[in-house]
């Protein structure tokens, strides 16, 4: 039973992730039915932003210490933050340490502002080509996009750390009556997992209760006739690119402590978040969330060493067999609608 | 000849003697000038630019004809590098057995992938290949270890059985004796030009592949192909079913990655699993827009433009950029180098997506197109044509009265 709950645990930060960027693709499929490749580098982008800010914030300077002497007897080089001696050694210390969730603030514009410059800039021109073309040209732009972040901040990972106080781990099984060390947790995958949780509701609350969001599930069932309405669905669309873009960048915000961004993370979900995607089902949001979900715990239930030793390898492969399974037998896969994308 | 038209034939004769002439056509600058670096004519670049056009070639029978986008067909690739090795490690290092092996092995991966995935189409179908070639990365890296040997790639080992390796047999890739890697040296009053064997062998089989998808590309076969991409519904109303074509077609193209598959493993016999990874799917995806889908020499182009650019792209750094540029005023020098500096080297990737996202954009035909438009821009082709509209629904211009 706890093997059970830790593997559901451990599935829960991974498919978070898988959930909040297949919510971001489908979005962008359901609204502009473009096929975006590149959303796998807006979520290496938000990772991104989180790396940046952490860098901006600890710009420092460089004093010479007199009361300190280094090993040779001259006077010690410190190294103090620009924002530590601004506002002190005890609220300048936390900024710093609070540099991945302080990123959330500061990608939600970033990343709002690339989503609108790719829709206005590229996408848009793109509606009426085929999906193929799409598919090229957002795989494009997903390369461009890694081999700029490359550029500036090289191949390596950037170790991203998360607040000192969710650094260690939480005893989940003792909350809910089990003995000590049976199910440990780190606080910063449940911090994820309730994070996302929260995107994600945020969304479909802002899709369902809000009058915009009514707009644009209309405009998503039929486009023409709230064109026809008068009411400029275009627009909305394109808002509505930026906020899948800010989803996904902040999925890579807040997922820098878990793994350093490195600029080929993005790739490497891109193809996961797409099977998540068809599993799901193409358009359907509730889909690709549950999807995402479920896909993150069967790979981390395919990853325990008993079912490793009765299917070898069966970890690295379930994802795409479940959707090989998924896209033969049940073509709009779990939750789709009828008749998208069906043929 | 050959059942070719006469235009086909004069066509195939031309690409022949390109493929020939290549060693000499590529190297058109002095061994000892400044722009020496900017010659391609060596073994190593030469062979890629015949494997990689092969494999382009596979690719665009499936994309440029049927209309289909497969993100897998790097699997093959990797496929027929492992079945390659394989024989070398058991048999000999001649190829032949090889890169038979080789290509019925792709053939027969691709039915099988093919089976499945062809069921779906549009972007299910790219996903779909796109999810069977990362499931084979990912076993080759892992599962598969004791067939690909993992990481470490495979290799042939001295304990190999290697049964039919005799006393005098070279201990490299060869052709019935013929060693891969050796080569034919030519020095003309300064050019130098490298014959290589290895080359010669890729470059004959591309022709013959060349010619093979030319025959595809003329027969009823490949205009029901065309049908495909065109309108499938309606050849679905003619009571025709697309599948065993598209099928035909996408096994095809995977023998055809298979055999450039088998063929880099025959210059180099290495293998690795990374030669499996979707990135390398992509890789020809690019080479065949670039080039131009559904035309006969524009994957060729388009694999041939790659190797190249990535070739010399990589190899051009801040000193040769400052050389080139030394003329101009200092800072203005400064300032190029520093514009250029992001785009060469390690950052030719970045050149590449761009140059990608420019073609499908602005070019969709690829590179052919653009060749197409610029030669009518000269002819002034087109706008003769313009002028020769019916004149009911495009009435002459009449002067003006008064």
């Amino acid at each position: 039973m706890d093997a059970i709950i830790l593997q559901v645990l451990n599935g829960l930060d991974k498919g978070s992730a898988y959930a909040l960027i297949a919510l971001g693709l489908t979005l962008i499929f359901g609204t502009l039915g473009v096929v975006n490749f590149a959303h796998g580098a807006l979520f290496m982008l938000g990772s991104f932003c989180a790396v940046t800010l952490q860098k901006i914030l600890s710009l420092s300077f460089t004093v010479e210490d007199p009361t300190q002497k280094d090993f040779l007897g001259n006077p010690l080089k410190v190294d103090t933050p620009y924002i530590v001696s601004w506002f002190g050694d005890a609220t300048g210390n936390a900024i710093l340490n609070w540099s991945v969730p302080l990123a959330i603030l500061f990608a939600i514009p970033v990343m709002l502002l690339v989503g609108y410059v790719m829709e206005r800039g590229l996408i848009k021109h793109f509606y009426k080509r085929p999906h193929a073309d799409q598919i090229l040209v957002t795989f494009g732009l997903a390369i461009v996009l890694q081999e700029v972040v490359k550029y500036f901040y090289g191949a390596n990972p950037i170790p991203t750390p998360a607040p000192d106080m969710f650094r260690g781990s939480v005893d989940f099984g003792v909350m809910i009556g089990f003995a000590q060390n049976e199910i440990i947790y780190p606080y910063w995958r449940l911090v994820y997992f309730l994070f996302s949780a929260l995107i994600i509701s945020a969304v479909f609350a802002f899709l369902r209760f809000t009058t915009f969001g009514m707009v644009v599930r209309a405009g998503m069932a039929d486009r023409e006739t709230v064109g026809l309405l008068g009411i400029n669905i275009d627009k909305r669309f394109t808002i509505m690119f930026g906020i899948a873009a800010a989803v996904a960048g902040l999925a890579g915000v807040m997922y820098a402590p878990i793994n350093s961004p490195n600029y080929h993370m993005g790739m490497d979900f891109l193809v996961l978040s797409f099977v998540v995607v068809v599993v799901g089902g193409m358009g359907s949001l509730p889909g690709a969330v549950l999807a995402g979900f479920l896909l993150g715990i069967l790979e981390s239930f395919a990853s325990m060493n008993e079912v490793k030793s009765l299917i070898p390898g069966i970890d690295q492969i379930i994802i795409y067999l479940v959707a090989i399974i998924i896209l033969l037998t049940r073509p709009r896969g779990l939750m789709g609608r009828k008749g998208v994308m069906e043929e | 000849m050959l059942g070719l038209s006469k235009k086909d034939t004069t066509f195939l004769l031309v690409v022949i003697f390109l493929t020939l002439a290549t060693p000499f056509l590529l190297q058109p600058f002095p061994e000892s000038s400044a722009l020496a670096q900017f010659n391609a004519g060596y073994p190593d670049l030469m062979q890629r630019f015949a494997i990689y056009g092969i494999f382009a070639i596979g690719f665009n029978i499936l994309f440029g004809l049927t209309g289909y986008l497969s993100f897998g067909h790097a699997a093959f690739l990797g496929v027929g590098s492992y079945s390659v090795v394989w024989m070398y490690k058991l048999l000999s290092y001649n190829v032949v057995p090889g890169l038979i092996l080789a290509v019925i092995m792709s053939a027969l991966f691709a039915l099988l992938i093919g089976y499945i995935s062809l069921r779906r189409s549009g972007i299910y179908f790219s996903i779909l290949t796109l999810a069977f070639a990362q499931m084979s990365f990912n076993l080759a890296y892992s599962v598969l270890t004791p067939l690909t040997n993992g990481e470490t790639g495979l290799q042939v080992y001295t304990n190999d059985p290697q049964v039919l390796m005799g006393a005098g047999s070279p201990s490299s890739p060869h052709f019935f004796g013929i060693v891969m890697n050796e080569s034919t040296r030519l020095e003309i009053s300064g050019w130098l030009f490298t014959l290589n064997n290895g080359y010669y062998f890729c470059a004959i089989i591309a022709i013959i592949v060349f010619y093979l998808s030319l025959r595809i590309f003329r027969s009823p076969f490949g205009t029901m192909l065309r049908a495909i991409k065109t309108n499938q519904t309606r050849m679905n109303y003619t009571g025709l079913n697309p599948r065993p074509y598209t099928l035909a077609a996408f096994v095809i193209s995977g023998m055809y990655a298979g055999l450039a598959g088998g063929l880099l493993a025959s210059m180099d016999p290495l293998a690795g699993a990374e030669r499996m990874q979707w990135t390398a799917s992509g890789e020809v995806v690019l080479m065949t827009i670039l080039g131009g889908a559904g035309t006969l020499m524009g994957p060729v182009l388009g694999a041939g433009f790659i190797k190249y650019f990535e070739n010399i792209f990589s190899k051009i750094n801040d000193n040769i950029l400052h050389s080139w540029f030394s003329a101009l005023p200092d800072g203005l020098e400064d300032f190029i180098v520093f514009m250029f500096h992001p785009f060469i080297g390690k950052g030719w990737h970045l050149t590449l997506g761009l140059l990608f996202m420019l073609v499908v954009i602005f070019l969709p035909g690829g590179l052919i197109e653009g060749g197409t438009r610029i030669w009518n821009a000269i002819t002034g082709k087109n706008r003769k044509k313009k002028k020769h509209d019916d004149a009911e629904h495009h009435p002459k211009p009449t002067a003006h009265v008064n």
